[in-house]
């Protein structure tokens, strides 16, 4: 196996509270090689946004690492202090967030927010900044970017604006990008552009992405490898192909009948009795047991330990019982 | 842009004339002008030939033409008290006002942004806290309380201060300004506390909502995820945001400053145009009194406009004639 580009291991993230600290993030381990793209997935809630702040060190007050370690490239990144993140964030690590008409600082022009970006990485003159801001759009596909440059965010819509946005996140040409829903705000029709965009680009640059989704679809047609999260904690994780068409973990196989177009599967996850526990009604044992067709008395008593069987690594006492640690 | 602007200009002049029918109320229906004219012992024929020759028998609506005609040509007739034009009287005291109001509004501005910025970026400090503290004493206290207290102890006790005038002034024209002698500087910094200090608590708050609210926004998350240094962020990109609203409310407040001044002004016994008006209510000098709540309003719709259009410079998302373009559909 490549050497890791990412590397997280038993990410723990709390909010503390008045009534406890909830835990939103329980003991997620991760792995992302150079230029691969991991597609972690899970109902809302699971925990996905909150594992991607964490490795790049923007959990919002009071939220917090409470245990394990985040290393990129082999450097310690959860204990960098405020201005050591500076050279990671944007430089070695970029961001796509989930709203493009949101990303935008409405009150600057695309063009000031793209050169501001890239001075700040890349010792340039606001004048090869601007030539670079101009390639970066045109290579966003962007029509017209020379005219594009000096308008505003509001003058774009959804689609162009994610574009603007991954152009932003390309800026200083970062090891590694964490996509946190990308396409969910935008139509429909332009979905498919936007994840084909930002796997042309990663690959071009040979980046890495971390993309995160609740849609099967969007990791099945990107994804290179597969995580899945649910209430706070990783249940499986593999090759894409492998995931798709032979999970082991129940709630897998419960997500893969969400999609309309793949192996249609008999086990639809909305069948499935009940939701995802919010973090503070997390069962003990597995997670997943009050929902699972296969549930045995260990489950409800036992938290299974992600155990690889390649090609997969698999958290359940059913379909993955050997093994005693991951 | 163009017909902003103008549909604005239209609102304000509304607003005028609705000010100046109480204006007009005030001359026509309170007390009798004419008994106020002349002493007691002219004959009814007299009174009559007068209030004839003075309009007073015309209809209603011819005289508040004639009463906004000449408000208009900044001509509100003679003060009955002092039996000058009371024109010449505002003219006379107004920079005393404004001078005041803008020296109350460099302070709340000065003072306020910054401490609304430390407590909304450091919220737990220690300094934070205090500034908040303080703020609450501000609000909850009462303009003249606050003067008063001011004349205490650094007029009276430690004798630092003058406690009431504006000192020496310089004419420039028809202008008297205190700024160009330190005595008129001196007097300047009480009044110009108490009755900025509602202001500037106001501002504070506003600032801290504002920046905290910004704060939160995914733009300003997605500054800080490109790398931004936190100076950018905070200062460059929180700041500007923070402005926008903050620029319309301090302006409008603007009008407020000059309105309230004349507590401060009658507090200080500042030789301004509030407490010309506070005199006239005493001696029921009703063109006075008229005059000053005309040019009060028309101070207040006139700031309103100019912070409107102003507010529009500053955000571009105002500027009409800026449409969505570009293919690939929106959300
Ligand atoms: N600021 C916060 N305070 C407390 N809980 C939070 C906060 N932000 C998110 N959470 C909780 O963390 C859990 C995981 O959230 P998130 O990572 O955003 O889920 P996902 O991205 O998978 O939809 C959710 O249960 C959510 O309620
Ligand atoms: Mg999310």
């Amino acid at each position: 196996m490549t050497e890791s580009l990412l590397s997280v291991r038993d990410l723990i993230v709390e909010f503390p509270t008045r009534r406890g600290a909830l835990r939103v993030v329980d003991g997620v381990s991760l792995d992302i090689v150079p230029g691969e793209v991991l597609g972690v997935v899970g109902e809302s809630g699971a925990g996905k946004s909150q594992t991607g702040a964490a490795i790049i060190g923007l959990l919002e007050p009071p939220g917090r690492i409470v245990d394990g370690t985040v290393h990129l490239e082999g450097e310690r990144l959860d204990t960098l202090s405020g201005d050591q993140w500076r050279r990671v964030r944007g430089r070695r690590i970029g961001a796509v967030f989930q709203d493009p008409l949101t990303s935008l600082n409405p009150l600057y022009t695309v063009g000031r927010q793209l050169t501001e970006t890239i001075r700040t990485h890349l010792d340039m003159t606001e004048k090869q900044a601007r030539a670079r801001a101009l390639e970066l759009l045109g290579e966003v596909g962007i029509p017209a970017a020379a005219d594009r440059l000096d308008a505003w965010p509001h003058q774009f819509s959804g689609g162009m604006r994610q574009r603007v946005v991954i152009a932003l996140a390309l800026c200083a040409n970062p090891r590694l990008i964490i996509a946190d829903e990308p396409t969910t705000a935008l139509d429909v029709s332009i979905q498919a552009q936007i994840t084909a965009l930002l796997k042309r680009l990663c690959r071009e640059h040979g980046t890495a992405v971390m993309l995160i989704t609740h849609d099967m679809g969007v990791i099945a047609e990107t994804a290179d490898r597969v995580a899945v999260m649910y209430a706070g904690r990783l249940v499986e994780t593999g090759p894409v192909d492998d995931l798709v068409n032979r999970p082991r973990h129940p709630y897998t196989e419960g997500l893969m009948g969400c999609i309309p177009t793949m192996h249609a599967r008999p086990v639809r996850l909305d069948q499935i009795e009940g939701a995802m526990p919010a973090p503070r009604a997390v069962p003990p044992g597995c997670a997943f047991h009050p929902r699972c067709p296969l549930a045995v008395e260990r489950c409800t008593s036992e938290r299974p330990p992600l155990v690889a069987r390649p090609p997969l690594a698999t958290a359940c006492w059913v379909r993955s019982p050997d093994g005693d640690a991951a | 842009m163009a017909t902003f602007i103008v549909r604005r200009l239209l609102q304000s002049v509304l607003v005028m004339v609705v000010v100046a029918l109480v204006g007009f109320a005030l001359f026509a229906y309170v007390g009798d002008p004419i008994n106020n004219m002349v002493g007691q012992d002219t004959s009814f024929e007299d009174r009559e030939r007068l209030r004839e020759d003075l309009g007073l028998n015309d209809p209603a609506p011819v005289q508040f033409l004639r009463f906004v005609g000449n408000a208009v040509q900044g001509d509100f007739g003679l003060s009955y008290r002092h039996g000058r034009p009371v024109a010449d009287l505002l003219v006379e005291r107004a920079p005393a006002t404004l001078e005041l109001s803008f020296a109350a509004g460099v302070f709340a501005l000065l003072v306020g942004v910054p401490m609304g910025i430390h407590t909304a970026l450091w919220r737990q400090s220690w300094l934070a806290k205090a500034f908040l503290t303080i703020s609450l004493i501000g609000i909850s206290l009462p303009t003249f309380l606050i003067g008063i207290l001011l004349i205490l102890v650094f007029a009276v006790w430690l004798g630092w201060m003058p406690s009431f005038g504006r000192g020496e002034v310089v004419q420039i024209g028809w202008w008297s300004t205190g700024f160009l002698t330190a005595s008129g500087l001196k007097a300047m910094v009480l009044p110009a506390i108490t009755l900025g200090l509602f202001q500037m608590t106001l501002i504070m708050r506003l600032v801290r909502a504002e920046m905290l609210e910004v704060l939160r926004t995914d733009y300003i998350k997605f500054a800080r995820a490109r790398g931004l240094s936190a100076r950018a962020v905070n200062f460059g990109h929180a700041l500007k945001n923070t402005l926008v609203p903050v620029i319309t409310i301090t302006g409008l407040q603007l009008g407020s400053v000059i309105a309230f001044a004349i507590i401060t002004e009658t507090v200080f016994q500042w030789p301004g145009m509030g407490l010309l008006f506070m005199q006239a209510i005493e001696f029921v000098d009703i063109p006075v009194m008229a005059a000053y709540l005309v040019l009060v309003a028309a101070l207040f719709v006139m700031i309103n406009l100019v912070v409107d259009i102003l507010y529009v410079i500053v955000d571009p998302r105002l500027r009409i004639g800026g449409g969505a373009v570009g293919g690939g559909g929106g959300r």
